[in-house]
């Protein structure tokens, strides 16, 4: 125990002979810090966290009902808007799994597509982490650093998809291949557009500068790591237990990453490394998140060169019918591991979508991980765990 | 002290310099808040005030006091009303009241007092008081937590602050600050026909300086301490009741404490409106302008900290300041003695 | 990464950061000082859909893919003489009404993409905000406008 600790639990000790009493505050849902509009009924005493429960759902909107109605296309709309900060990557495993249930492959060139806007999304919602997360411990400038380059990824996925945020550019059997179905629009191909290499190698040189001042204002910062060393600490066993994944069950030892372990999209063919750390704590979380900028650029480097040449959809029929069954495909999302369950009945609407989000499984290790936190962790461990309402509400 | 501009009438006198003070300490600190926005704007890589009064934004500040002066007059219903309403003033007051004992030049300060360095130290400690005053009558639970949070810290920092300055004052022997800064404009030794004479934060006071800027930005609750301020759950601290021209107060008193503290830094450590090799005469023209200058330079440190670093937690803040300011404060203090005597 | 997260005496970790802080100081914002400046948006952003109304056949295709249902149509039948001399008499589909309303529009496309006639065209442009939102809805007249504004398909990276 360090002298802190016993320093503090002499603290409590006293106060449990004055006994004061508890005091049950709410933090949000309306709040600078929870990314979201999270509700969090905390019973603390004096500085620290006896309790806390999270309420959430004041965000919910229904995907999993919206989508016994909808057709297949308009879900994959839809399904863009659960984890907004990386729109692209929602699509990805909702689309493999009904490409699955309808027994169709996509192209080769679909697929090295999708895995280079995959991880400009990853990079996406990572500097969405990078400037977030040191405004919350109080640092404001990597705000201003991480989003003015991750202006330059937006553009880039607008410049092929349409869309900065929602790409809707995923469809059964590959990606979007024309801009419609007229007789002048089915000329208009939405491959790559001119440029589209050469711009992503300015953005990725860009990015990793970035990257550099991150460190330099973050990474070695001395009061950010008396911020976050010790401080929120879940162990592998307990991460497992509650569900937790992507780069928060990294960092706590666990070398973990769906796109080695089960990659749906042509990782194998390209060199990576996968991002680990091996305490847990909040600083471990975001040295790994920043590490895996560095590796998606590194694989966005490689993708560029390799994609190879092809249709952008397979063949599928005009009207999608999708035959009975039942799929489940998960994905390495930025945040974590995201997974879709589809059942389908026949017909061009499914029976049921399940979503398995990644933010609620992370989220559900707050109560255990917030016991006995101080008042001012409860902020730095929030924000270091990585979560958008959305995401957790659906 | 002669006293050039005198009219012989010592009230009428002291009016006078208390004007002056006045006409360069509210504007000034006006300045210092459009510097401090343009500063910090592009510090991030953007512009900052762009667009009121022409362009660079320069009358950012007036237009934000106009409009906090037009809004309503909220005091809250089950607030203590007179508490509530005094609470601003104390605060502002006890920083206004310091620059009565700053020398802007040789003869230009509005009352030298002996007891110059604890008059200045005690009158600043009030605004601990204006802040305690603000969290309790504000009526509101989060209020009453920032604001004992802020005064515990406020009052943490006082301590260090002190003890740096009472290091200084072995050193100079006397209190009164034109006194110290004469203490630095003492030829220390000759150097090929020239006399060289240092300010103090080289003649021995290095720590001295680093423990008075670190408790400085402490008492004035700027990150890397501003968790009172920037509490997650308590918006705004002992400020949240507050609105109009009454958070003006508080506003404008944090820029001017910001002033005050760099100007008794400067006069302390940095050797004030003094200048190696320029003439007392010629002194008190410049004098305001090298103290200002020297005044800047430190805000300016102020502000770079404030955009770069995080926040402090509170255990952590109070750890610094009575585990290592105080007991390092107080190795100073021995080590100014020591060097008292013995040089 | 022991060793990382360790804190050392002069701290130097902090002045890195200051010096970060102090480099962007002199280098010029990129700010876009709109309504002066404006950035031009890439050519397939998702601004608003423009309508050709000789294209448009009245198929409903695009009102009923609509993840929002926010297509209003409506049309009617009209007959028009036959091509040839003693022919049958034709009928032409006509376009009465087509509202978008874009308060409720996802900016999906999907409208655009299951045209069969080229009826739909994405534009780039954005500055449409209104006071109200029942001026969100736009009517035939004003989708006809904007086809104006379609631009030319971008070139493709070689493949």
């Amino acid at each position: 125990m360090t002298s802190l600790e016993q320093i503090h639990r002499s603290e409590v000790a006293v106060s449990v002979e004055l006994q004061t009493p508890d005091m049950t505050i709410n933090i949000g849902p309306q709040h600078p810090s929870t990314h979201g509009v999270l509700r969090l009924v905390a019973r603390i005493d004096g500085e620290r966290i006896e309790e806390v429960e999270p309420v959430i759902g004041y965000m919910h909107r229904g995907y999993e009902k919206l989508a016994e109605v909808r057709t297949y296309a308009q879900i994959t709309t839809l399904v863009n808007r659960i984890d907004w900060v990386a729109g692209f990557a929602n699509e990805i495993a909702f689309i493999r799994a009904v490409e699955a249930l309808a027994g169709i492959e996509p192209t080769p060139r679909a697929q090295w597509i999708r895995l280079i806007l995959a991880e400009m999304a990853r990079i996406s919602s990572h500097l969405v982490f990078m400037s977030s997360y040191p405004l919350e411990l109080g640092a404001t400038t990597p705000l201003f650093h991480a989003l003015r380059e991750r202006e330059r990824v937006l553009d880039l996925i607008e410049s092929v998809t349409g869309g900065r945020f929602h790409p809707n550019f995923n469809r059964v059997g590959g990606v979007k291949p024309v801009a419609g179905g007229g007789s002048s629009t089915k000329t208009a191909s939405q491959d790559l557009p001119a440029g589209f290499y050469e711009g992503t190698r300015l953005a990725v040189e860009k990015v990793l500068a970035v990257c550099e001042d991150i460190d330099s204002l973050v990474t070695g910062n001395e009061l950010i790591k008396a911020r976050t060393v010790g401080v929120g600490v879940i162990p592998a066993d307990k991460g497992i237990e509650y569900g937790l994944s992507g780069p928060n069950l990294r960092a706590s030892g666990i070398p973990f990453d769906l796109r080695k372990h089960e990659a749906i999209l042509p990782y194998d063919e390209v060199d990576f490394d996968v991002a680990w750390a091996e305490t847990g704590d909040c600083y471990d979380r975001y040295v790994v998140r920043l590490e895996e900028i560095r590796q998606s650029c590194r694989i966005v480097l490689q993708a560029i060169d390799k994609v190879p040449s092809g249709p952008l959809q397979a063949k599928v029929p005009r009207v999608l019918k999708v035959p009975k069954g039942q799929a489940y495909v998960r994905n390495e999302n930025p945040k974590g591991e995201f997974g879709y369950y589809v059942i389908s009945e026949g017909g061009r609407i499914p029976y049921r979508l399940k979503i398995r989000s990644t933010s609620f499984s992370n989220l559900s290790i707050l109560p255990w991980v917030l016991k006995g936190a101080l008042v001012p962790d409860l902020v730095a461990i929030m924000g270091s765990l990585d979560f958008v309402l959305g995401d957790v509400d659906r | 002290m002669s006293d050039p501009w005198t009219t012989g009438w010592f009230w009428a006198d002291t009016v006078i310099k208390v004007a002056a003070v006045l006409a360069i300490m509210l504007p000034g600190a006006l300045a210092l808040i459009y510097a401090e926005v343009k500063v910090s704007a592009h510090m991030q890589h953007r512009v900052g005030p762009y667009y009121a009064g022409g362009r660079f934004g320069w009358a950012q500040p007036l237009a934000d006091g106009l409009k906090f002066i037009q809004k309503e007059d909220l005091v809250p219903s089950a607030a203590d009303g007179l508490v509530f309403r005094l609470a601003p003033y104390v605060v502002i007051m006890s920083t206004l009241a310091t620059f009565v004992v700053i020398p802007f030049g040789p003869d230009l300060v509005v009352r030298d007092l002996d007891l110059g360095a604890f008059y200045l130290l005690a009158i600043s400690s009030l605004s601990t008081l204006g802040v305690l005053m603000a969290g309790w009558a504000s009526a509101n639970k989060y209020s009453l937590i920032g604001g004992l949070r802020a005064a515990g810290q406020l009052i943490a920092y006082e301590l260090p602050l002190l003890l740096a300055v009472v290091a200084v004052v072995v050193q100079a022997g006397t209190m009164s600050l034109p006194g110290i800064v004469d203490a630095q404009a003492e030829t220390v030794f000759t150097v090929g026909g020239f006399d060289v004479a240092l300010p103090f934060i080289l003649k021995g006071q290095i720590i001295g300086f680093t423990i008075f800027l670190i408790a400085a930005v402490a008492e004035l609750s700027r990150i890397p301490f501003d968790m009172p301020i920037a509490e997650s759950e308590l918006t705004m601290g002992y400020l949240t009741e507050y609105s109009g021209l009454r958070f003006t107060m508080f506003f404008l008193g944090e820029y001017a404490s910001m002033i005050s503290l760099a100007a008794v830094a400067a006069t302390f450590y940095l050797g004030g409106y003094w200048l190696p090799g320029v003439s007392d005469s010629v002194l008190n023209v410049l004098g305001p302008g090298v103290l200002l200058a020297k005044v800047g330079l430190l805000c300016f440190v102020f502000i770079w900290i404030r955009w770069t670093w995080p926040r402090l937690r509170e255990d952590q803040l109070q750890n610094l300041a009575w585990r290592w300011l105080i007991p390092l404060a107080l190795v100073n203090i021995v080590i100014a003695g020591i060097l008292k005597v013995v040089l | 990464m022991g060793d990382q997260k360790r804190i050392v005496f002069p701290f130097p970790g902090l002045f890195k950061g200051m010096w970060v802080t102090l480099k962007t100081l002199f280098k010029k914002p990129p700010t876009v000082f709109y309504p002066d400046e404006k950035e031009v948006p890439v050519p397939r952003a998702r601004g608003v859909i423009s309508l050709d109304v000789e294209a448009c056949t009245v198929c409903m295709l695009c009102a009923r893919e609509c993840p929002d249902w926010c297509i209003y149509i409506e049309g009617h039948k009209e007959e028009i003489p036959p091509a040839t001399e003693g022919g049958r008499v034709r009928t032409r589909s006509k376009l009465d009404r087509f509202d978008i309303d874009y308060a409720l529009c996802m900016y999906c496309g999907i409208c655009v993409e299951v045209c069969p006639f080229d009826a739909l065209f994405w534009s780039p442009e954005y500055e449409y905000s209104e006071y109200s939102i029942a001026e969100m809805l736009h009517d035939k007249e004003r989708l006809t406008e904007w086809l104006a504004t379609v631009p030319e398909a971008p070139g493709l990276e070689p493949s």
